[in-house]
């Protein structure tokens, strides 16, 4: 099978259109579509996968716009398969559950509609060689990451909450891109592995490395940037599980995995990307052991495994690259099937409230067991795929002697296994204590059924996958070697670390309360009036207020004070450029005209005369004066066309101002300046003066010559007229003409339209 | 270009200016229209030394270039056209608000007032 993956970018596409504007009572076939297009690529991964993991690496290329070397070009390795396998496998689950879960949504094609773009846009993002292909798919990662926060867009805490999303992951897109450019430039090329096989060094680089890390961070919600992430649990749960536990918020890590490999050795490689991802890991877990929200407990449990894995990838050696990945793909199912888990508790019982939450367990005892199937994935407990992974992680660690990191994630991995407990004790034990059980609408039995497969699929993946660790080693190998992930490690001291982690986990779920009134007592100290939450709430309070600042101020709304800012700008820039240019022009020297003169006079006088006078029609009456005495100087200069039709248009414009001005009121009223007319005077000068010395310094340094336009003098005849000029308009430059009567249709049109067929507020009024 | 013509076009300019920096629609469209005729002197005046009228048969004498005076015949047209579009623009102002004057943008006012009033 020989299909390219532009191919199937394009399949997503037009499903993604398809199933948008499909009629709402196609709910199976736009199901159907989508399903099609995730089981298609996963047979495509599959066909695939063969050659990938033995190295091979299969390039496409799109070219865009090639001057720029903007293009699509898709570098499909061990890495984008590991990625597009995990997009479009968890993506089959998220579809077959929203089409449950969503059953009474009214908009459900238009979520389906945003899954599948976000599908493809990831998959893109994940394949993408070239920077600025990679840029591109990423902001549309974003983008639809904002509309499905906004999904309840009735809502203002969706709302808000998608607004916060996309300011944070946009303006760390932004980063991203001046990084990636910088980065480019310094490189020579906009390839990212060519940037990786020999990666530039020096400021720019270093800058254009720290930008990328910026976008990497605020895509991952590294913090300070984690907030954006509980915040994103506005969106409807199969999205959360899909974009902010399994894919999107992977995308970070997918950028810092590209680039490790060449920039591992860069100075603040290690220092920064280890540091935020352990401070990471350690709020995440704090902040999700203080939740009752079971939703909002797994998002801060994601900001905790993504620091988990960012400080990984800091780190940098093969080994660690590798153990980064494995956590990576065990995150992405374990977390996907717990959030689906959660979205059918809240359909069954009609709450996620862990104080409210009781007896679901003996209800639904196949939920139950998903839910403990993954949340003893996420605890790391054997013989799960979490635990082969943490343990991989726990030994590249022990290896590299990193014991001040290691000692950090095991407690913060202890703390993951305690709301792991928290999790399922919350969601499925029967609490003596619980008052009430929130009513709701619970769903029907048979859609519960339906909810519950395909968390219990993704979970069971777990399950196959750690105890058959080599599926997911051949893949991880190909893109890091590192030590082979396997089931029993035998008695090494990774193991007793991940047994530790175990048995503290549980203690620290059984002394629960004393916990809990620790970090209260930790909270009500100064330290937690730090919140990068409230950061960006000030932060944009500010913002709003220093952009109402400028825009008083540059933008008074008074069209005078424009026009007088603008023609200053005009009459200085050049100056300017005079003033560096140097040298002393040389200046025309025409014989003087006495006619010329005294033309020159009969324009001028009635010119500045209209500047002072107060009656309409005399200022109009001026006008054409000017314009009589302008034809006198076109007869001097030997062009009498231009003599006549001026003297047409000049008479046809005074008799237009006749009847308009019959209208208006006799005088100019006297009108409150926001300018005074000393300022309107310097500027009218400046202007007049810049535009006569212009004209002489320009004809002083013209090219004596052959003039152009001999040309059009001697192919006048072959034209067929004697008047070059009319020869010019009609024949030579005639689509200008073409354009020039349109104008003028357009024109006469527009009139039309003022001056009839409209009614007068007073009409209207009756 | 003769000094004389150059300075015609730069007085054309300044009084052309110091009309269109104002409110009232009739003042800025005669100013447009003396803009536009110091323009053309500028373009007639890239034209070099006046000669004859610019026709085929009088070969021989020194002509004026031709090229500058078609420009300037399209130049005057869609002056033309501008100058009867604004007055009939004036026209309906006159008619909605009896008054031709272009007022502030009322938006960008508020913006402005708000923040004196913070200001203060």
């Amino acid at each position: 099978m020989n299909v390219s993956l532009l191919t199937i970018l394009s399949a997503y596409l037009a499903a993604a259109i398809l199933i948008g504007v499909a009629p709402t009572r196609f709910r199976r076939s736009t199901i159907a579509t989508a399903a099609a297009v995730m089981v298609g690529t996963l047979v495509w991964v599959l066909d695939q996968a063969g050659s990938v993991v033995n190295g091979d690496v299969h390039i496409e290329t799109l070219r865009w716009i090639p001057s720029l070397s903007v293009a699509f070009e898709l570098r499909i390795d061990a890495l984008a398969i590991t990625f597009i396998s995990l997009i479009s496998g968890v993506g089959l689950g998220i579809v077959a559950f929203s089409g449950a879960y969503m059953r009474t949504k009214p908009r459900f094609n238009r979520f389906l509609s945003l899954i599948v773009m976000f599908a493809g846009a990831m998959i893109g993002l994940s394949a993408t060689d070239n920077v600025f292909g990679l840029f591109v798919f990423w902001e549309l990662t974003t983008i639809t990451s904002y509309l499905l926060v906004g999904f309840d867009d009735e809502k203002a805490g969706s709302r808000s909450a998608a607004l916060q999303a996309v300011l944070t992951t946009g303006l760390g897109g932004l980063a991203l891109l001046g990084g990636l450019v910088l980065l480019a430039q310094a490189a020579g090329t906009a390839s990212l592995a060519g940037i990786v096989a020999s990666p530039p060094t020096g400021i720019v680089a270093t800058v254009g490395l720290s930008l990328a890390l910026v976008g990497a961070f605020t895509k991952s919600a590294q913090a300070p940037f984690h907030f954006w992430l509980p915040g994103a649990m506005a969106a409807p749960t199969p999205a959360s599980a899909y974009l902010h536990s399994a894919t999107m918020v992977k995308a970070g890590i997918l950028l810092l995995l590209r680039l490790a490999p060449g920039f591992n050795t860069a100075s603040i490689w290690t220092p920064v990307v280890v540091s935020v991802g352990l401070a990471t890991m350690v709020i995440g877990a704090w902040r999700a052991l203080r939740q009752t929200d079971l939703k909002l407990l797994l998002a801060y449990g994601t900001v905790s495994q993504l620091g988990f894995m960012t400080a990984l990838v800091g780190f940098g050696s093969p080994a660690m690259l590798h153990a980064a990945l494995a956590v990576l793909i065990s995150h992405a199912l374990f977390k996907s099937a717990l959030f689906l888990t959660v979205g059918a508790i809240d359909s069954t019982a009609g709450t996620r409230d862990i104080r409210k939450l009781s007896g679901v367990g003996l209800q639904h005892p196949l939920l139950a067991l998903t839910g403990a199937l993954a949340a003893a994935s996420m605890a790391g407990i054997a013989p799960l795929l979490g635990f082969v992974t943490k343990e991989a992680a726990f030994a590249a660690l022990i290896d590299a002697q990193k014991w001040a990191p290691l000692a950090i994630i095991a407690a913060s991995s202890a703390a993951t296994a305690a709301y792991s407990l928290k999790f399922w004790w919350g969601a499925f034990a029967t609490k003596p204590q619980s008052p009430e059980h929130a009513g709701g609408d619970p769903a029907p039995l048979r859609t519960i059924r339906t909810l519950i497969a395909a968390p219990l699929i993704l979970a069971s993946a777990g399950v196959v996958l750690g105890l058959a660790p080599g599926i997911v080693d051949r893949l991880v190998y190909a893109f890091a070697p590192g030590a082979k992930l396997v089931l029993w490690p035998g008695w090494k001291a990774a193991l007793a670390v991940s047994a530790t982690v175990v048995v503290l986990g549980v203690i620290m779920h059984i002394k629960r309360e004393s916990i809990d009134r620790a970090q209260q007592r930790f909270v009500g100290g100064r330290l937690s009036r730090i919140s990068a939450d409230e950061a960006y709430q000030w932060t944009i309070v500010a913002l709003n207020r220093v952009a109402d600042r400028i825009t008083g101020v540059v933008q008074h709304g008074s069209l005078p004070l424009y026009l007088a800012v603008i023609l200053t700008a005009v009459i200085a820039a050049p100056m300017v450029a005079f003033g560096f240019a140097g040298g002393v022009p040389t200046l025309p020297t025409g014989p003087f005209s006495l006619p010329e003169a005294g033309m020159a006079l009969l324009v001028v006088a009635p010119a500045l005369a209209a500047l002072r006078v107060s009656s309409r029609m005399v200022a109009v009456l001026l006008l054409g004066a000017v314009g009589y005495a302008m034809a006198g100087i076109f007869v001097l200069y030997g062009a009498p066309d231009l003599a006549l039709t001026l003297l047409l248009v000049e008479t046809v414009v005074i008799a237009i101002f006749a009847f308009v001005l019959s209208r208006l009121p006799r005088h100019f009223e006297i009108m409150v300046w926001r300018i005074r007319s000393a300022v309107r005077a310097a500027v009218a000068v400046g202007v007049g003066g810049f535009v006569a010395a212009a004209a002489l310094l320009a004809s002083g340094q013209r090219n004596p010559g052959p003039s152009p336009s001999a040309a059009y003098r001697d192919l006048a005849p072959a034209a067929g007229g004697k008047n070059i000029v009319n020869v010019i308009l009609t024949d030579f430059r005639a689509l200008d003409t073409l354009g020039e009567i349109t104008v003028i249709a357009t024109a006469a049109i527009g009139v039309a339209a003022l001056i009839s067929g409209f009614r007068t507020p007073v009409e209207e009024a009756e | 270009m003769s000094p004389v013509l150059a300075i015609t076009a730069g007085a054309l300019f300044a009084a052309g200016t110091y009309l269109i920096m104002q409110r009232l629609l009739t003042r800025i469209v005669i100013g447009l229209g003396l803009i536009g005729h110091g323009a053309n002197l500028l373009l007639l005046g890239s034209g070099g030394p006046p000669g004859a009228a610019p026709f085929t048969d009088q070969a021989g004498q020194a002509m004026s270039d031709p090229l500058p005076q078609a420009l300037v015949l399209t130049a005057i047209v869609i002056t033309f056209g501008t100058t009867a579009f604004l007055m009939a623009l004036a026209y309906r102002s006159h008619a909605l608000t009896l008054s031709d004057a272009v007022e502030d943008d009322q938006e960008d006012r508020r913006i402005s007032e708000a923040n004196r009033r913070s200001a203060a």
